[in-house]
C-alpha cells in the first residue's frame, strides 16, 4: 500500500523568533527553516512501516513557496520514493492545506495518510482531522503507536488522561505525537542519493481548489514579558516569600 | 443566532474544561446551547443544564457517542450546526480531535486555543510556542474555534436550562473503540489546578518522582513534568506540560529539575507565581522564575516539605 506524509517547511524549533516592532507578524528573514519536528516523526513512521513489509511506496508532499523543496529532498533522505510540491504564494492556512492535500489524495490513492499532529509554527493541530473530514476518512490523533494488520490499523493515542486505543479501518488519517518514535538521522550519502529521487512540482492553481481564507491575522504582538524575579539562598527564605509576598501558600 | 458548546463528558459527568468553555461562549453570544453527545448520559445533561449562561442542552444519546469517537461526535455537531454563529470546544485533546472535523465539512476556518475573545470574531491565540501572540479575525459565516480552558473563568452553577433531546445521527462505522488506560487520581487535574509541582531532568527514575509526590500531597497540588521526564519513562503521557502538551495556568508553579526549554515554558507562561530549583544557575527557566534557588534538588525539596509543615 502507499502512505503520504504531507510535511512542512516551518522557523527551525530551535529558534527564539522575534516579533516585528510594527505588528505584522514574525521576523523569519534569515531565519533557520526546517521540517515541523511532528512531520519528522510521521516521515520515520511511514518508513518504519515500509520497513516492515506494511507498505510499498511512502510518498511526501509540501505545499506552499518553491523552498519547500528543501523539506521534501530532507523526507526524500530520509526514504521516501517521490516526493510533490503543491506550489502556491499564497499564505496557506490549515483548510487550504487539508483540500490540496485532498487532491493530491485523490490522484495518488493512498492507503495511509500520516501526519505531525500540529505544526511548531502555527501550533493549529487541525490540518489532518481537516483532510480525514474532507476525505471521509476515519482519524486517530496523538498516535504513539501504530499496528497496521491487513486493512486495520490499531492506534494507540496520547489522550489527557492517558492512552487510549482505537482500530481504523483503512484508509485512514493517523497524527504523530512525539513519542510515535525517534526519527532516523539524515545522512550525507542519503541526501546525495535523494537529489535522483523524482520531485514532482504542481501548481496549487492546476488542482481547483480555493486556497483563499477568511481568517485575517490584524497582527501579531509580544506575548506579556515575564522578567526574571530573584534568586533566594535558602528554602527559608522560599517559603517565607511565598507566603508573605506572592500570597500562593 | 445562538454559541453552540461541544461538551467535554466521560457520561457520568461534565469535565471542568466545558465550564471554561460556555464562559468563553456568553463572550461570544447572548445565548449559549451545550451539546452532550455521550451514552447512557443524561446525568451530564442535567449538570449542563444547571451552568450558568446555558440556555439549552442538546443531548444525542447513543452507543456510538460512548466514547468521544471524533468521526461520531462531530458528525453529530455538523447535523446541528445550522442557526449557530459560533461552535466551540475546548481545546483538549478530546476537542482538539473532534473540532476541526467539524470545521472542514462546514468548508470553514478553524481558530485554535483561543486565549482572548476581542470581538465575537476576533480572537487572540499563541503562535510559535507562545513567543508571539495573533490576534485574527475570522469573517466566515460561523466561526469554530476551540479554548484555552486556562484563559477563561469556570462557569458556575445555578441555572436551570432546556433539555432537549435530538436525533443521533448514524456512526462512521469505520472507527472502532478498543480500550483505556486513565489514572485514577485524587490529585487536581493539571490542567485547572492552582498548584502545580512538576519534575524534569534532574530527576533521575520514576521513584524520584514520589519525593515530587510528597511535595504535592503537602500543597494539594497537581503534578506534571517536562517532556524529557515524559521520554525517559518516569511518568506518564499526560503528566507532560508545554507547547505540544498541557498548559498551565496555577497561582503557583514549582519546576524542579526543569531546565526551562522554549517549548515547556509555552506551558507555564500563564502561572502567577514561577519557582525553580535547579542545581545549574545558567539553567533557563531562572530567566522566568519569579523566585529561583540553585541547589540539589534531592536536598532541597526535602527541605521544602519539611518547612512547609
Amino acid at each position: 500500500m502507499k502512505i503520504m506524509v504531507p510535511v512542512k517547511r516551518v522557523v527551525d524549533y530551535n529558534v527564539k523568533v522575534r516579533v516585528k516592532s510594527d505588528g505584522s507578524g514574525v521576523d523569519v528573514v534569515n531565519v533557520k527553516m526546517s521540517m515541523n519536528p511532528f512531520d519528522e516523526i510521521a516521515m520515520e513512521e511511514a518508513m518504519r512501516q515500509k520497513e516492515d513489509g506494511k507498505a510499498t511506496e511512502v510518498i511526501a508532499v509540501s505545499c506552499g513557496v518553491p523552498q519547500c523543496q528543501d523539506v521534501l529532498r530532507t523526507a526524500l533522505a530520509v526514504g521516501a520514493d517521490r516526493g510533490i510540491l503543491v506550489e502556491t504564494d499564497v499564505d496557506l492556512q490549515p483548510l487550504a492545506v487539508a483540500k490540496l492535500l485532498k487532491a493530491i489524495a485523490d490522484k495518488e490513492q493512498p492507503q495511509l495518510i500520516i501526519l505531525g499532529k500540529q505544526a511548531t509554527d502555527d501550533d493549529a493541530n487541525q490540518t489532518g482531522q481537516m483532510l480525514a473530514a474532507l476525505l471521509d476518512w476515519p482519524q486517530a490523533t496523538f498516535a504513539s503507536k501504530i499496528v497496521i494488520d491487513g486493512d486495520k490499523a490499531t492506534v494507540t493515542r496520547e489522550v489527557d488522561g492517558g492512552l487510549e486505543i482505537i482500530e481504523l479501518t483503512l484508509p485512514a488519517i493517523v497524527t504523530a505525537d512525539l513519542r510515535l518514535n525517534e526519527p532516523r538521522y539524515v545522512t550525507l550519502p542519503n541526501m546525495m542519493k535523494a537529489k535522483k529521487k523524482p520531485l514532482e512540482t504542481i501548481q496549487s492553481a492546476d488542482l481547483s481548489v480555493d486556497v483563499t481564507s477568511l481568517i485575517k491575522t490584524l497582527r501579531v504582538t509580544e506575548p506579556p514579558v515575564r522578567t526574571a524575579g530573584i534568586m533566594v539562598p535558602d528554602i527559608a527564605t522560599l517559603v517565607s516569600k511565598l507566603k508573605n509576598e506572592a500570597n500562593v501558600i | 443566532m445562538a454559541v453552540l458548546v461541544i461538551a467535554e463528558h466521560d457520561n457520568a459527568s461534565l469535565k471542568a474544561s466545558t465550564l471554561n468553555t460556555i464562559t468563553a461562549a456568553t463572550q461570544c453570544g447572548s445565548e449559549v446551547h451545550v451539546l452532550v453527545a455521550g451514552h447512557d448520559c443524561s446525568v451530564v445533561a442535567q449538570i449542563a443544564a444547571t451552568i450558568v449562561g446555558v440556555a439549552k442542552v442538546l443531548v444525542a444519546d447513543a452507543a456510538q457517542f460512548a466514547d468521544g469517537l471524533a468521526e461520531n461526535i462531530a458528525a453529530q455537531a455538523i447535523a446541528l450546526a445550522a442557526g449557530y454563529s459560533h461552535i466551540l470546544a475546548p481545546a483538549t485533546a478530546y476537542g482538539k480531535n473532534i473540532l476541526p472535523r467539524v470545521a472542514a465539512k462546514l468548508d470553514v476556518g478553524q481558530i485554535s486555543e483561543i486565549t482572548k475573545i476581542d470581538t465575537p470574531d476576533t480572537f487572540e491565540r499563541s503562535i510559535y510556542a507562545g513567543n508571539a501572540i495573533a490576534t485574527v479575525q475570522s469573517s466566515y459565516p460561523v466561526k469554530v474555534v476551540t479554548v484555552r480552558t486556562t484563559c477563561f473563568q469556570p462557569a458556575e452553577t445555578g441555572a436551570n436550562a432546556v433539555i432537549e433531546s435530538v436525533a443521533a445521527v448514524a456512526a462512521s462505522g469505520k472507527t472502532r473503540f478498543i480500550s483505556r488506560e486513565v489514572a485514577k487520581s485524587d490529585r487536581p487535574e493539571l490542567a485547572s489546578a492552582k498548584i502545580v509541582v512538576a519534575g524534569g531532568r534532574g530527576l533521575n527514575s520514576a521513584e524520584d518522582f514520589q519525593i515530587l509526590a510528597q511535595l504535592a500531597d503537602k500543597l494539594g497540588a497537581a503534578i506534571g513534568a517536562s517532556r524529557a521526564a515524559v521520554d525517559a519513562g518516569y511518568v506518564p503521557n499526560d503528566w507532560q506540560i508545554g507547547q505540544t502538551g498541557k498548559i498551565v495556568a496555577p497561582q503557583l508553579y514549582i519546576a524542579v529539575g526543569i531546565s526551562g526549554a522554549i517549548q515547556h515554558l509555552a506551558g507555564i507562561k500563564g502561572s502567577k507565581t514561577i519557582v525553580a530549583i535547579n542545581k545549574d544557575p545558567d539553567a533557563p527557566i531562572f530567566l522566568v522564575a519569579d523566585y529561583g534557588i540553585v541547589g540539589d534538588l534531592y536536598e532541597l525539596v526535602p527541605q521544602l516539605i519539611a518547612a512547609l509543615d
